[in-house]
This record gives C-alpha cells, sequence and structure tokens, in this order.
C-alpha cells in the first residue's frame, strides 16, 4: 500500500515541526536533558531512537491486525524493545565509544513516552509505510532539536563545537570556536541548563507561530457585502 | 490653578520611593565594606549597575513595554547592588556581567518583569555564579587588600594569587573543624582576631551590623514589616543556640551566626523582596523561619560557603502554597 505526496508532506512537516516531539509534545524529556551536554551526543541518541521509531511504528503498523486490543501495550513494549535491543548492540558493535558515553540511554529509549505515544498514535491505526514515515520523521524532528539544543549547551559550557565527533568519525576533531581561555559557564552543562535551554527553544518556536498567525491575520480581509453580526 | 483643600490622603507609596529608600538603606553596609575592605565593591557595584539597566532596557523594548517607566522604578538598580554585596568583590568584571543579565534577562524579564518572577533575581545569579565558578566565588579579599591590585584581578590583568584573597569567617572556621577533627575547638579557632575580628569575622561584622542599621530604617520607614527579618533572623538564632548549647566545642554561637556570612543582608534585603516573598503575616513568619533554617543547615553542614542564597531561593518555591494556607480571615469574619 503506497501513500500519497500529500500524506508524505503532512506526515514529514508534523515530525519536524508542527508536532515536534520535544518543542510541542514535550515527550522524552529524560534522554532530551540528560544527553544533550553536546551536540554529537544529543544528534547520536536521536539517530538511535529515530532507527527504533521508524522500525517499531513499521512493524506494529505490519500487525496491528493481528495484536488483540486488550494486550496491545505489552505486545507493542515487546516489539519496540526487540528493536532497542538491536540498536543496542549494533551501537556497541560499531561505535563504541559513542555507546560508552551514551550508557543507559540507548536502552532507555524503551522508556521514552514518544515511542510508545507514536505506536498507540499513530501506527497501530495507520498503513506500514506511513507508520515507518512518520516514526522517521518524529525522529528528525528529535535529531534537529537536540541537536540544537545540545549545541547551544555545548558551545556557552565549553566553548567547544561539534566536541566527540571523532567518536563517530575517526579523523576529524572538534572545533574550538570560543578562545582557548573560555571560562565555561558549568550552569549550562548542568540539568538546569538544560531545563533554561528548551524554555528558550519552545518560547523561540511559540515566537515563530506567533508571528505567522499574526501575518495571516494582517491579510487584508475578503470584503464582506452583506452586513451581519460578528 | 491646581489646588486641593484638605482632608489630605497621604501620597502613596510608588515603587520607585521604595526602592530608594532600600538602596539608602543599604548604605550604611557599604559604607562599612568600604571601610575595611576597599572600594573594589563599588566598581562591582557600578559593573552591575550598569548591566542592569542596559539588560532591562533592551528586554523592555524587545517585549514593547513603556522604557523609562520601568526603568525608573529603580528595581534594577536594587538587583544589580545585591548582586554586586553578595558577590566577592574581586570576583572578574565578566562574572558580575554574566550574573546580572542572567538575574535580570531571564530571572526576571522572561517571567514577565518585576512584580511576575518567583525567584529573587539576585539570588539566581548567585547560585548561577557559585555552581559555574565555585572557585571564583569564593575567593574573599582579607581586610584592607591593595585596590591597586584587586583592581588589575577584576579586570584580567594580573593573575589571581593567593596573597590576596582570603576565606571568609564562615568558610575558615568550617575548614578549621574539618581539619582539626575531633580535637577542633570552635572557640580556639575564633580566638584567632586577625581573621574573625571581635565576634564574627574581622570587618564582616561591622558590615553585618550596618545592614542591620539600614534594615532596622527599612522597618521604621514601614518599607518591610518586622516579620520576615524576625523570623529569619531568629531561626538561625534557634537552631545555632541549641546546638551550640549541646556541643559549644563544634558549633559556633548565635550571634557569630547571626553576624557572619549574608545572614543580616539575608534578613532585610534579600528575604524581604516583596515580589518573591510570602504576603500574608503567618506566611511572611513561616517562610522566613524556613528560609533561616535552611540558611543554617546548609552553612554548617554543607559544602557551599554560605546558604542564604539556596535557602532563599528553595522558600521562594514553597511560596505559592504557604500564602495559600496562611490567608488571612476576610475583615469582619470570625475565625474560617
Amino acid at each position: 500500500m503506497l501513500i500519497s505526496l500529500a500524506e508524505i508532506k503532512q506526515i514529514s512537516w508534523n515530525g519536524i515541526w508542527k508536532q515536534n516531539s520535544s518543542l510541542v509534545q514535550i515527550l522524552g524529556m529524560c534522554p532530551l536533558l540528560a544527553v544533550t551536554t553536546t551536540l554529537m551526543n544529543g544528534v547520536m541518541l536521536s539517530l538511535a531512537t529515530l532507527l527504533v521509531m521508524a522500525l517499531s511504528n513499521f512493524f506494529v503498523a505490519c500487525l496491528r491486525n493481528f495484536i488483540p486490543y486488550e494486550i496491545r501495550i505489552p505486545v507493542f513494549i515487546l516489539i519496540a524493545a526487540a528493536l532497542v535491543t538491536v540498536v543496542d548492540l549494533g551501537m556497541n558493535a560499531y561505535m563504541h565509544d559513542m555507546y560508552n558515553i551514551l550508557g543507559i540511554f540507548i536502552p532507555l529509549i524503551i522508556t521514552n513516552c514518544l515511542v510508545l505515544a507514536r505506536i498507540e498514535a499513530f501506527a497501530a491505526k495507520n498503513s506500514p509505510l506511513a507508520s515507518a514515515l512518520d516514526g522517521a520523521m518524529m525522529g528528525v524532528g528529535m535529531v534537529w532539536t537536540l541537536g540544537l539544543l545540545g549545541g547551544l549547551r555545548e558551545l556557552i559550557g565549553s566553548g567547544t563545537f561539534l566536541g566527540g565527533i571523532d567518536l563517530v568519525v575517526p579523523g576529524l576533531s572538534p572545533i574550538h570556536l570560543l578562545p582557548e581561555d573560555y571560562p565555561g559557564f558549568l550552569v549550562a552543562i548542568l540539568p538546569p541548563g538544560a531545563f533554561i535551554g528548551l524554555g528558550c527553544l519552545v518560547a523561540w518556536k511559540n515566537w515563530i507561530e506567533a508571528r505567522a498567525a499574526e501575518r495571516e491575520n494582517r491579510r487584508p480581509a475578503e470584503p464582506v457585502m452583506a452586513g451581519g453580526c460578528h | 490653578m491646581d489646588f486641593s483643600t484638605s482632608p489630605y490622603l497621604l501620597k502613596e507609596a510608588s515603587v520607585q520611593r521604595v526602592m530608594l529608600k532600600v538602596l539608602t538603606a543599604l548604605l550604611p553596609g557599604i559604607t562599612a565594606y568600604v571601610w575595611f575592605f576597599g572600594p573594589a565593591v563599588l566598581v562591582q557595584i557600578g559593573l552591575a549597575t550598569a548591566t542592569a539597566l542596559a539588560a532591562e532596557a533592551v528586554m523592555l523594548k524587545v517585549r514593547g513595554k513603556p522604557v523609562t517607566m520601568f526603568l525608573a522604578d529603580l528595581s534594577a538598580v536594587v538587583t544589580a547592588w545585591l548582586i554586586a554585596l553578595t558577590f566577592p568583590p574581586i570576583v572578574p568584571w565578566w562574572l558580575t556581567v554574566a550574573g546580572t543579565l542572567f538575574a535580570i534577562v531571564i530571572a526576571k524579564q522572561l517571567y514577565g518583569g518585576l512584580g511576575q518572577n518567583p525567584f529573587n533575581p539576585a539570588m539566581i545569579a548567585f547560585a548561577v555564579s557559585i555552581v559555574s565558578f565555585p572557585a571564583l566565588m569564593s575567593q574573599w579579599p582579607g581586610a584592607g587588600g591593595d585596590f591597586a591590585a584587586q583592581l588589575q584581578v577584576i579586570f584580567g590583568l594580573a593573575p589571581r594569587v593567593d596573597g590576596l584573597t582570603s576565606a571568609t569567617p564562615l568558610d575558615a572556621l568550617k575548614t578549621a573543624l574539618k581539619l582539626g577533627g575531633e580535637h577542633a575547638n570552635v572557640a580556639g579557632v575564633l580566638a584567632d582576631g586577625t581573621v574573625y575580628g571581635l565576634v564574627a569575622g574581622r570587618g564582616w561584622e561591622w558590615v553585618s551590623l550596618g545592614y542591620l542599621l539600614g534594615g532596622l530604617w527599612l522597618v521604621q520607614q514601614r518599607v518591610i514589616t518586622w516579620h520576615i527579618p524576625t523570623a529569619f533572623l531568629a531561626a538561625i538564632a534557634a537552631i545555632a543556640g541549641a546546638l551550640w548549647l549541646w556541643q559549644p566545642a563544634a558549633f559556633a554561637s548565635p550571634l557569630f551566626h547571626l553576624l557572619a556570612g549574608g545572614a543580616m543582608l539575608g534578613a532585610f534585603f534579600i528575604a524581604t523582596d516583596p515580589v518573591t516573598a510570602a504576603t500574608t503575616p503567618r506566611g511572611k513568619l513561616i517562610f522566613a523561619a524556613g528560609a533561616g533554617l535552611l540558611t543554617y543547615l546548609i552553612r554548617v553542614f554543607g559544602g557551599y560557603p554560605d546558604g542564604v542564597a539556596f535557602a532563599v531561593l528553595l522558600m521562594n518555591i514553597c511560596v505559592p502554597l504557604i500564602d495559600m494556607y496562611t490567608q488571612p480571615p476576610v475583615f469582619g469574619m470570625r475565625g474560617k
């Protein structure tokens, strides 16, 4: 079963911006607050989550007509947990240093509400392709949000950019954007920095939406021919 | 012609008048501070004030609020002065600027400006700075420091050397007791007058008395009510007194704790912030007693040099709850 272009567009727009998991649904806060100390950590964990969500959405959508309604949640979780294990072992094998940094947060992807939320809200009612796309696009939304938050915290907290990239792409090295003697605002790396940063990002998104809505309102209204009460 | 006849009403207290009185009340303490520790603190006050006014103006402009009206209410200046007075006077200039920016931009304006902030902005600046830069925030100058050398350190022209700094009485006492182990004796440690002065630290005790004087004047002027300072100081005195009576060798006297560190400044100028403190009379007593108790616990048993900032912030979170449970009965009603 294929999906239409309009559907692809809508699902992508939802995942990346309109229903952004971190900025609108405020789901998956645990990894968001805990691992976004650098851009690379945030992006890598989001990519792992993206993979899990795309696959689990796909498999659940394939099996949705065979899963008894009453016990669907345990079944969903089992499917997702199997995929998390795959990603966990895969990262351990091929990106061992990164795996050591992200540590417990890889297996904990299963407890990320976002995974179950998308299965229950989308995959259980839609076709496999659309569901896989939804999972992937929610993941893309997470990648850029966590990357941005991680990048900001890293820059303010330690003055570097792309710290830890050598763990993922050997040979590359992090960039020092600020002078070497930058003291480093430790609070940005600490948990309060994550909350403040997230708050600022949410405010930034709401501000953009509000401006867009305002522009929409300012557009000259259709002339009203008949007088009526408003 | 603009005239009026009796009866006259008293001119209502504006925010500007209240803030001006608070600033005036800080002057005795600042005078003592400058007298004992040199004019470095004035440099910090200047830096913080300029930063606070600039940040406030920019944020008001961005938020589309009247700039001059809110700048003239002087609340940003009070925040700036409190930041400068709670930071060590020889912190580098950028730390004062960054702390003040954080206080005004994030802790005050992003919450909606004066009257909307749940946390005391000056204490947020202190907490953020001491968490981020614990070393810089614990280097205090000794009494009678060399002003030129201090200036160079503030503006990063000279390296920080140990000779320039000394521990605060609270810190020195805590360290001495820890190092002394079983044999440590508070009376023996405090006998060293060069650090501890008469009661609670050479110079610091007089600065505290200056704050006390200004604070009492604020109470007399009815800018603040007696509840918060009394409950705050009484709570510190009560727990310090109890522990001191129990083990006088291990705990300093209540008088030491009242005059050391930020207790006086906290009691009269920080915990009394009309925005972030509890508003009902009974609530004020609970709020301030809690803050005093926490101050003592953090400064004696905690890892930070003083506890006023964290104690006030922790009690700030409790204010909505305290206010809800302590609403006085409506006038004319009896009980509940």
